[in-house]
């Protein structure tokens, strides 16, 4: 009952940001309705009972990915005009597109059986070996490591897309534009009092969730913004592309994760095995690796490619 | 006397989301930026710390209770930079072009 007039208000925010966002006629607009979207969808996630998916679609759909578009908004458009709209047919295709896909996936959701196949049961009996205590921490590191493998070598290869985009004049200079420092300002003084805090929360976030809803990508994020805020403050500038310690941090994660995957086949039985006993252990050096190279990645592609200077 | 708990809980939340619906209206309905942002503010501080002062006696722990102060702390740190950076933008926007 209480439940219902939880979930038909949020069901229909969802819609009106949503439909907002295609309506806005500013390029700023709708970049606010994408960020309206996202915290309404982890919200959503909340109520579904799934704390992990919410902490990851706050932390990454709405937070960092609304910095990036937000800051291309306003470097691109200013934030004030919206750029000329695709031509009409172009229009007219992707909302038949888009409307296509919105009547598949409600077709699939209907079509779903009663009971819906899991494979929860069989993960919450095998979760004892691992030592962990969040069963989505014992999927993501044991059960399917292959496709958490994958996805950490997602990050890699991003910073190599947007570090490509620099003029070969720049490369191996900082990533991205120069701030000028305001040292009196109120964004100075966050950059100076909320780090301590931020980082503490980033590496608590990262290291409950072998038992508890966090982990890696959500606190590693955290811990992008505690590095970002201080260099957008121009108080830290950020280290030169071609700095070795940074490009090792970015690798760090996919090389242990790598790593360690290939042991298995040395000390247990193939790649991505465990030994028994030691899973837990192997599971935080994973973990505290891609920690770092979360942070630090993901601060690189906020920051974009290496850009022109500010003549001092 | 837990009854009196949950009136309390009750009427302090009941209070914070008299606050946030107050600075949502204000942040629709006033003229100029800085208002509106003033009016934001009381949804941050009033709003959300009436809502914490609610929930504290209803938490489980201690260290629960600490994290719902903390949340509170950090949105007031955060709202009040944002509404300072907002409030000189618009000082700066206003400046007559020299």
């Amino acid at each position: 009952m209480t439940g219902w007039m939880l979930d038909l208000p949020l069901a229909l925010g969802l819609f009106g940001a949503g439909a907002a966002t295609l309506a806005a006629r500013s390029l700023f607009g709708a970049v606010l309705g994408f960020i309206s979207t996202g915290l309404i969808a982890t919200l959503v996630w909340v109520r579904l009972e799934a704390p992990d998916v919410a902490l990851t679609e706050a932390v990454i759909g709405a937070a960092a990915t609304s910095v990036i578009i937000l800051y291309v908004a306003s470097r691109i458009g200013g934030g004030a005009a919206a750029p000329a709209p695709p031509h009409i047919a172009l229009r007219i295709l992707a909302a038949i597109l888009s409307a296509l896909l919105a009547v598949l996936l409600a077709l699939a959701l209907l079509a779903l059986p009663e009971q819906a196949p899991s494979l929860a049961g069989p993960v919450l009996e095998r979760i004892a070996p691992t030592g962990l205590g969040n069963p989505v921490t014992a999927v993501l590191m044991a059960h399917r490591a292959i496709d958490t493998l994958l996805e950490s070598a997602v990050l890699v290869f991003a910073v190599f897309a947007i570090w490509s985009m620099a003029p070969d004049r720049r490369w191996g200079r900082a990533p991205g534009p120069a701030f000028v420092a305001e040292p009196h300002g109120p964004l100075a003084f966050l950059a100076r009092v909320l780090p301590p805090i931020g980082i503490v929360i980033g590496i608590y976030i990262a290291w409950v969730g072998a038992d508890a809803p966090g982990g890696k990508f959500q606190g590693g994020a955290v811990l992008a913004a505690m590095w970002v805020l201080p260099w957008i403050a121009g108080l830290i500038a950020p280290p030169s592309i071609s700095d070795m310690r940074l490009r090792l941090a970015i690798a760090a994660g996919p090389l242990v994760f790598l790593m360690v995957g290939l042991a298995g086949f040395v000390w247990a039985e193939g790649f991505l095995a465990y030994p028994p006993g030691f899973a837990k252990l192997l599971i935080l050096l994973i973990e505290t690796a891609m920690t770092l190279s979360v942070a630090v990645a993901m601060a690189c592609m906020i920051a974009g490619p290496p850009e022109r200077r500010p003549q001092p | 006397m837990s009854i009196l708990i949950s009136l309390f809980a009750a009427a302090c939340v009941l209070a914070g989301a008299f606050f946030f619906i107050a600075g949502t209206l204000g942040l629709l309905r006033f003229g100029d930026t800085l208002s509106r942002v003033h009016a934001l503010t009381k949804a941050d501080n009033l709003g959300l710390g009436l809502i914490v002062l609610g929930l504290l006696p209803l938490a489980d722990s201690l260290a629960d209770a600490l994290k719902l102060v903390l949340i509170w702390a950090l949105v007031l740190l955060g709202g009040t930079t944002a509404a300072q950076l907002v409030a000189s933008a618009v000082r700066r926007d206003q400046r007559p072009p020299e």
